[in-house]
């Protein structure tokens, strides 16, 4: 008779509790693998951080930190091939940093570079998306043509918690069930959306569940336990270039930060609930698995940070290094040859009138 | 030479392009086994297969979505939208993603889609179905904008808009897709995107007009000559954007005198833009003020009413008198 959403549980997937102790297997990753991951974690930390006082200095723009997702992002990105595509919001630097782009190329981006959405050639993703839940159709744009060109690459995209409220969402889903193309949705529920909380946001239990109406199968993963969140995402790859077709993964996770540096949370959280999160710090957790591991300690802990610093004044001082660029040069890329209006408005422009 | 009309046409140059290259795919609701709610693409997944004439789930701007996907990933996606008044279902995907792919990559990715779709009133369709919306596109860098009137010009546009690197808006008129025949090769040939066509030559009045509005603008323009013996030069842009500047302002220099004639509604819209470029380049050649035989800005009307909103031949007439009568 009826379905009631009631009747549905929802389990979630965990591989390392807060005191970083395993909860089942872990996933298959050396000591060599789980080291890079850490690495990748600790510096997006010091990255995210660095950038915030960016902005406070006037150096880079408007500016959506990550602090708190490092796992949900980095533990999937990790999952991909480099021929694998990704489709990013704007709160993804760490996930395209793992896919290959240097995180200058992140930093480009906030100073407001004219040719800041460029992405360096080879690295098979999208510019980050503004326009929420606009990546989800392209997603599955490319994993049509994965399934066209059969090539057995995977599609991966980057949702929010309100992106699951666009129709682009659910358009996309629907298309890649029906087609059974090989995407990931992958949903970084970071509890806010700005300002609204995930109550008001769906008046589903989970995210999770999002695919079922469509057919597709749904995971909810803790997304501050860098092995789960690993292991589900290594499961949906492997469905889908199995030709088994997409996948929704739901992280749950935290955004430490506001939503950008020009929110204010606290107009809307308690200071409690952020504390709360700390506990869960997904760093906090890898770093007590690795020391329990014996592959870790705190001189390394302390080598890790310096190293860190180190190279985010490189990127830092490699994104101030670019060229500012020109309006002008602009204009060379509204479309393949510019048109001839373009070209005496570019006229005009060289002239000053 | 065969005759065709404008959906043999098209179909034609569908087909052709599918059977050259085989990274295009059609896409979009009914195309496939139905052929399209016109026929369009009839018989092209019966030669080609469901795996590149393709029937999608009902949802426009995950069709033009997917287009920006595919076409990204290197294939020639040509996509349908049913109709366009239902393009506004897509207005993100269309101007805030497919037109700005290469802008916002520095031309890392660049989108080789085509977005086809059926527009123009006089077809009695229900409500929604029949708007004339060139005009958004033409404000949105980034997008091509190619507007047929005729067999002939629509088989060598397509072709040349499915080749374009960039993307390309293709507007097919209803009311002209079997309105008549005429000589189309074949074969492939192309016609260039951005390039009006000098449908008369004439030195009193230069008429300019696309798409739907064309055939009706040029036989108004044809019978005037008979009747009163002016001679109206009519100008079909056959692309809005690019637009060809270059043979308005070689037109207007000659004749003084500008009438345009569009179906959207009148205002902000391309007629507008005609008019604009033409008092910026040709104010001093202009004998008589710019006119306009439009649609009225009201919402597209009910079908009841629609032969009293499309520019008509007595509505041209009147504004013609009124340009080669001012002094």
């Amino acid at each position: 008779m009826w379905i009631n959403p009631e009747d549905l549980t929802v389990t979630q997937w965990q591989v390392l509790n807060e005191a970083g102790e395993l909860v089942r297997e872990a996933p298959s990753l050396g000591h060599r693998q789980l080291l890079e991951v850490y690495r990748y974690m600790v510096i997006a930390r010091a990255y995210d951080e660095r950038a915030m006082r960016l902005q406070r200095q006037g150096r880079i723009g408007t500016y959506a930190p990550f602090s708190g997702q490092e796992a949900a992002q980095i533990g999937s990105a990790y999952a991909l091939e480099r021929s694998d595509w990704m489709f990013p919001s704007y709160r993804e630097a760490p996930a395209l940093w793992v896919h290959g782009a240097p995180l200058e190329y992140s930093l480009l981006y906030t100073m407001g570079h004219v040719f800041g959405a460029r992405l360096p050639e080879g690295v098979h993703a999208f510019p980050v998306q503004i326009i929420i839940a606009g990546q989800a159709t392209h997603v599955m744009g490319s994993a049509w043509a994965s399934t066209y060109l059969e090539d057995k690459r995977v599609s991966l995209c980057y949702l929010g918690d309100g992106a699951t409220s666009q129709g682009d969402f659910h358009e996309s889903l629907n298309f890649a069930s029906v087609l059974k193309l090989p995407a990931i949705y992958f949903i970084q529920n970071n509890q806010w959306a700005i300002s609204l909380p995930r109550s008001h946001q769906t008046g589903s239990a989970t995210f999770a569940q999002k695919g079922l109406a469509y057919g597709i199968p749904g995971v909810q993963v803790d997304g501050n336990d860098v092995l789960a969140v690993y292991q589900v995402t290594m499961e949906a790859v492997r469905r889908a270039r199995e030709g088994k077709g997409p996948s929704l993964i739901e992280a749950v996770t935290y955004r430490n930060g506001p939503h950008t540096t020009s929110d204010d949370p606290n107009r809307y959280r308690s200071q409690a609930e952020v504390e709360s999160w700390k506990q869960k710090d997904p760093i906090v957790r890898l770093r007590r698995y690795l020391t329990g591991l014996q592959i870790w300690d705190d001189e390394r802990e302390q080598a890790l940070w310096q190293e860190a610093a180190q190279v985010i004044e490189q990127v830092v001082a490699k994104a101030e290094g670019v060229p500012k660029g020109t309006l002008a040069e602009s204009f060379d890329y509204v479309y393949a040859t510019p048109t001839p209006r373009l070209q005496e408005q570019w006229a005009t422009l060289e002239r000053g009138r | 030479m065969p005759l065709m009309n404008m959906v043999e046409a098209i179909n034609s140059a569908l087909r052709l392009e599918m059977e050259r290259d085989p990274s295009m795919l059609i896409i979009g609701e009914d195309v496939g086994r139905a052929g399209g709610v016109f026929r369009v693409t009839d018989g092209l997944q019966a030669q080609f297969g469901n795996r590149r004439v393709v029937d999608t789930p009902l949802a426009e701007s995950a069709i033009v979505g997917a287009a920006v996907g595919l076409a990204a990933r290197g294939l020639r996606p040509v996509a349908e939208v049913q109709f366009l008044g239902f393009i506004y279902e897509t207005m993100d995907q269309m101007a805030s993603q497919a037109a700005r792919m290469r802008f916002r990559t520095a031309g890392r990715i660049h989108l080789p889609m085509v977005v086809r779709s059926p527009y123009g009133g006089g077809v009695r369709t229900p409500e929604l179905h029949s708007d004339s919306l060139e005009g958004l596109f033409v404000h949105t860098p980034g997008i091509k904008v190619v507007m047929p009137s005729s067999p002939y010009d629509a088989k060598g546009l397509l072709l040349s808009a499915i080749r374009d690197p960039d993307p390309v808006l293709y507007l097919e008129p209803m009311r002209l897709y079997r309105a008549f025949k005429e000589e189309v090769p074949d074969g492939e040939y192309t016609v260039e995107l951005g390039k009006a066509k000098v449908v008369a030559e004439g030195d009193d009045l230069t008429l300019i007009t696309w798409g739907a509005a064309a055939p009706v603008a040029t036989a108004a323009a044809a019978e005037w000559r008979d009747k009163q013996g002016g001679s109206v030069e009519v100008i079909d842009l056959r692309t809005v954007a690019p637009m060809d500047e270059e043979a308005i302002v070689r037109s207007v220099a000659k004749t003084g005198r500008v009438l345009i004639v569009h179906e959207a509604v009148k205002s902000g819209g391309v007629g507008a833009e005609v008019a604009a470029l033409v008092s910026e380049k040709c104010m001093l050649s202009l004998l008589a003020p710019i006119l306009r035989v439009t649609g009225y800005d009201t919402p597209y009307p009910a079908f009841a009413v629609e032969e009293d909103w499309l520019p008509n031949k007595q509505r041209i007439f009147k504004a013609m008198q009124e340009l080669l009568s001012y002094r």
